[in-house]
């Protein structure tokens, strides 16, 4: 189980959260383009190895939204250019 | 059953002054402070303890700890638990166990009958036999012939805990690596854990023969245990299995009392910044036939038993082996005058060790040779065949004996290490596989790490935990001195050799003790083409039961390799998994159940709801609301009826407090509910409302509601109960991560405003009758409209707002106030015959006018034109959410299941909701559902809702509602059976 860095409350256990995947370029950029642009903006995903930025809510804790950069190779948060 | 005792004048680690009475399979038996349940048996000469799972064959004690899988009772009395093994079961006063797997009893069994008939089954026989007409058809049979023991039937009667922790280095297992391991980092004064599964510490050093810094290794073991308890900053735990390596370098450990006690146990979770698993070897069998039988035991356990517990299991002994350890065991047959039959070794004689021959100096040595059969009477080994590994039968010799004692090898813990995503090698010297590359901040130390001899552990511990202080930048204390002498042998060596039996389908020899898993049934499994390891794992099961691996994994490995003519490297291992060993669903649970995680949650007037006999449970979001108030003599079906009538007919009040409620406040509000809802919100004025309904990205319903304009940038915002969280975490989402730049602040107000709503067409002349400075005309408040004021002089919001179609109030105050308003209406209410009214009621009126409810007719695959919302659909508006994937999915004109109203031929007939609506008896492909069927007075016949394929070009056509075995006819309906046209709503 990760420890995840709240930037309110600090580390906290991954139960505490709620991991809703990751950041996609604005909505408004993509609501005029063609339908399959649209449908590979909502259905598509990346699935990057590497640092990918993910939106993560301390649900059970804080209750605030907030965006963190992960490793998807080695679960590492990354703050700034600091691994944590 | 005459028994003799097999336990030693003296020595060992039990306390001979703390007898222990304890009871197995109704026989009153006794052991020492010390036993294990499995030793204390065998001391009292009980050789056999259960039935294999398969072929339910006698099996007694093994192997040691937790690795002794064939050990498995049933642990009894008010903390009944199968899966027990009695092995790593500490005995205590008063224990119950009995056998598992036996009808009628252990030693004599009906089920043993099938080993009899085992050719009837092989690896895959159930996939293969039992596939017509289905494999449930069977599978209650089968399971009750191969159980496990028997789940119990109540709760146990004690608690669970489960507990977190932090610290700079964990060390699992303390055996002699641990220990160093341990002892290094907390001299440091590194923040240190210990964890070992079994009841005292010490590992191997509680049977082995050594002198360690002038001290026997008992000693020596409490010495550093009480440095280790004597240091604040340590923390050690017995009787704790770490079971578990996640992400993060958690360890999940499960602390068992292993004594009865109202903490049954305790789930840590320990995050470690260092991990050190020092968690020792697993001796390993050499496979031959009948090597199941009691008597035959690894020499580990011998020692161990000999060693720790002062028992002689038995009377003479043959080793065999394909290493130099087993040489070790030879002073300890000696001390337990137990005559030694000979030592057959795999191995030429020139490869065995000085130190073994010495040894083995007065033994008979038998090189090149090998067990190739066990000759047994109905319980116990009589004695073994032995011949040249040739297999020729003129050259086999008969040598009596009634304990067989084998080692195979030893197999270094790599489970943890390879949960954590460490990656394992073949190791050619020691023939086994040893951890190679970690992937987290995992280090593996002593006979974990492949080091097999004692002075080898100790040193590995000592390197390990200095290497790791320096990792995590902790000065390591002054180099640690120690000196060993007196101990077993000091080299190692190994030839592998994995069995002696050429897999026959009648040689019974056992890969898998757990689970039954025999060298035939590998052999059939690769002559099928199950090649792939992780493939013949699980058409055979093999260490996917109780062992886990942990002996059986690398013989089958050996034995494939063998058969494939390859190298085991490239047979490669299987992915070991959580849990190490069996813990209990409790101790993972922990006290985090039910109400302790998600607690109920009441309204203000509950107090009021339960004085008046209401029934009360949970409508959704863990709110718990009256469901129906019966009077003295109803039944639930008459006061739903009544209470319906009165909604119809006089005036109903329900508590509708739990409604979800949020307030968007901002210059953006406006904007934000445009792109939540479907419809728009531009023309609404301050103190009107709208409903609408809120989708998802993909164009599906995700809740609707009611929102008012309070003031100029002020929306309160309504959503259902059970949709409320849901809905939360959503717009919480919308405003502050993915579209920051909203100028809009949400704050979720449910709990803080109580709603009481006045229904029925008497409602008005009732509210006229309150003291309140609120005009309830039509005029002044009109439906879908909103007033602030006071009622009783209580601060007070209403909204026009109607769930059952009636003329509806919904009468809003803060929470506290919330049981005075309502007892107040009911006061006032009096006089016009008011009614309470329960959820029961509301779902029948709603239905009644075809409203929408969530989790019936929504259920997350509907969009708003299936419901006949299309009206509500903006098409027109730049954007809301969702409005793209409604637009893509309409392009087709697809013909998809709509909602209806479905009358039942028979005006009686209620239809469960969820019931397929298919042709055929339900055999052909359904094409809908029923979400909603409920009694109707006011249509005097049970009415449906439902989704129906075209549902709306069928008006008036036949369908078949399939439930319960028969099909219900109904007719196809507009969904709205009462007031079409939505005029009482709007008196």
């Amino acid at each position: 189980m990760l420890l995840v860095p709240c930037p309110w409350c600090g580390e906290r256990a991954e139960t505490e959260f709620r991991c809703a995947g990751p950041v996609k370029p604005p909505r408004r950029e993509f609501v005029d383009k063609d339908d399959d642009a649209w449908l590979e903006f909502l259905y598509q995903a990346d699935n990057r190895r590497g640092v990918v930025e993910e939106f993560w809510c301390h649900e059970k804790g804080c209750g605030e939204w907030f965006k963190l950069h992960r490793n998807t190779e080695t679960h590492q948060f990354v703050i700034g250019n600091q691994a944590l | 059953m005459m028994t003799v005792s097999r336990r030693l004048s003296n020595g060992g680690q039990i306390n001979r002054d703390r007898p222990l009475k304890f009871k197995f399979n109704g026989r009153e038996l006794s052991g020492y402070h010390g036993d294990s349940l499995a030793s204390a048996l065998m001391a009292s000469g009980i050789d056999v303890l259960s039935r294999s799972f398969k072929y339910h064959r006698p099996r007694g004690v093994q192997n040691r700890g937790f690795a002794d899988v064939s050990s498995m009772v049933q642990l009894c009395g008010e903390n009944e638990s199968p899966n027990i093994l009695a092995s790593a079961q500490p005995l205590y006063e008063g224990l119950v166990a009995n056998s598992v797997n036996c009808w009628p009893s252990v030693n004599f069994d009906v089920g043993s009958m099938l080993g009899l008939c085992s050719a009837m089954l092989p690896s895959g026989f159930y996939y293969k036999t039992f596939m017509w007409p289905n494999w449930h058809a069977f599978e209650p049979t089968i399971r009750r012939a191969a159980g496990f023991g028997t789940a119990p039937k109540q709760s146990p009667d004690g608690r669970y805990l489960s507990r977190y922790d932090h610290c700079d280095i964990l060390v699992v297992g303390s055996g002699p690596a641990g220990l160093m391991a341990a002892l290094t980092a907390a001299r440091s004064g590194a923040r240190t854990m210990l964890v070992d599964e079994m009841a005292e510490p010490g590992g191997a050093l509680r049977y082995l023969h050594a002198k360690i810094d002038g001290e026997s290794a008992i000693h020596w073991v409490q010495q550093v245990v009480n440095e280790l308890q004597n240091n604040n900053q340590v923390t050690c735990l017995w009787n704790a299995t770490a079971w578990g390596y996640q992400e993060g370098n958690m360890v999940c450990v499960a602390e068992r009392n292993s004594r009865p006690s109202q903490l049954l146990g305790r789930n840590w979770k320990i995050w470690a910044k260092q991990v050190i698993l020092a968690t020792g070897a697993i001796e390993r069998p050499i496979i031959f036939e009948n090597n199941d039988v009691p008597g035959v035991m690894l020499c580990s356990a011998v020692m161990d038993a000999i060693g720790s517990t002062a028992i002689a299991p038995g009377k003479k002994a043959l080793i065999f082996t394909n290493n130099d350890g087993a040489y070790d065991l030879v002073p300890y047959l000696d001390a337990a005058s137990i005559e030694i039959a000979g030592v057959v070794d795999t191995r030429e004689a020139d490869q065995l060790s000085s130190a073994s021959m010495a040894f083995a100096a007065n033994v008979e040595v038998m090189p090149v040779t090998s067990v190739q059969k066990v000759v047994r009477d109905r319980t116990r080994v009589r004695g073994v065949v032995v011949g040249p590994q040739t297999l020729q039968p003129t050259r086999q010799r008969l040598i009596e004996c009634d304990l067989v004692c084998v080692s195979g090898g030893w197999n270094p813990c790599v489970h943890l290490f390879s949960q954590s995503r460490g990656s394992l090698r073949y190791d050619d010297d020691i023939a086994a596989f040893v951890p190679h590359q970690a992937i987290q901040s995992t280090h593996c130390a002593g006979a974990a790490n492949g080091r097999m001899t004692l002075s080898g552990c100790i040193d590995d511990g000592v390197r390990v935990g200095e290497k790791v202080l320096s990792q995590i930048g902790i000065q390591a204390p002054p180099e640690q001195r120690w000196n060993l002498s007196d101990h077993g042998i000091t080299e190692y060596r190994i030839e592998p050799y994995w069995s002696s039996t050429t897999g026959d389908r009648q040689a019974k020899a056992f890969v898998d003790m757990a689970g039954d898993v025999t060298v035939f049934d590998l052999r059939l499994a690769l002559q099928e083409g199950f090649g792939e390891i992780e493939h013949l794992k699980r058409y055979t099961t093999n260490g996917m039961g109780l062992d886990q691996g942990k002996t059986a994994n690398v013989n089958a490995i050996g034995i494939i390799a063998q058969h494939l003519n390859c190298h085991p490297a490239e047979v490669g291992t299987t992915t070991f998994r959580p849990p190490y060993t069996p813990v209990e669903f409790g101790t993972i649970a922990g006290s985090q159940t039910d109400e302790v995680v998600l607690p109920y949650r009441h309204t203000p007037m509950t107090s009021w709801h339960k004085s008046q006999g209401a029934i009360i449970y949970e409508a959704g979001a863990r709110w718990r609301r009256p469901g129906y108030y019966p009077h003295p003599g109803e039944t639930m079906d008459d006061a739903i009826a009544r209470e319906c009538q009165a909604v119809r007919n006089g005036v109903g009040i329900y508590d509708g407090s739990p409604l979800g409620k949020f307030l968007l406040q901002g210059p953006d509000a406006l904007k934000t509910i445009n792109l939540l809802y479907t419809n728009c919100f531009d023309s609404l004025k301050p103190g009107q409302g709208r409903y609408g309904v809120m989708l998802n990205e993909e164009g599906l319903i995700f809740d609707d509601g009611v929102t008012f304009r309070l003031d100029e940038d002020c929306y309160l915002l309504s959503c259902s109960t059970g949709g409320a969280p849901a809905v939360e975490r959503k717009l919480d989402k919308l405003i502050n991560a993915e579209c920051p730049e909203l100028k809009v602040l949400m704050t979720p107000i449910t709990a803080q405003w109580a709603n009481a709503t006045v229904c029925g067409p008497l409602a008005r002349k009732m509210l006229e009758t309150t003291k309140s400075d609120i005009d309830w005309s039509v005029g002044a408040l009109p439906f879908m409209h909103m007033q602030q004021g006071t009622i009783a002089g209580l601060p007070t919001r209403v909204f026009r707002v109607s769930f059952t179609g009636e003329l509806s109030f919904e009468i809003n105050v803060s929470s506290r106030f919330g049981l005075e308003m309502w007892e107040y209406l009911i006061d006032v209410g009096q006089r016009w015959g008011i009614c309470p009214v329960g959820s029961e009621a509301n779902h029948v009126l709603r239905v009644e006018k075809g409203f929408l409810s969530l989790a019936h007719e929504v259920d997350g695959t509907v969009d708003p034109i299936d419901l006949g919302l299309g009206w509500i659909v903006n098409f027109n508006k730049a954007d809301f959410i969702g409005k793209r994937a409604v637009e893509v999915r309409r392009k087709s004109h697809p013909t998809r299941q709509e909602l209806v109203g479905l009358l039942p031929e028979d005006a009686q007939a209620l239809i469960p909701e969820g019931a397929p609506i298919a042709p055929d008896r339900g055999q052909n492909q359904s094409e809908g559902f029923v979400s909603a069927c409920v009694w109707s007075g006011n249509c005097e016949r049970t009415i449906a809702l439902g989704l129906l394929h075209n549902g709306r070009a069928r008006v008036g056509e036949t369908v078949l509602a399939w439930h319960d075995g028969r099909s219900t006819p109904a007719v196809v309906t507009r969904p709205v059976f009462y007031d079409p046209q939505g005029e009482r709503l709007k008196m």
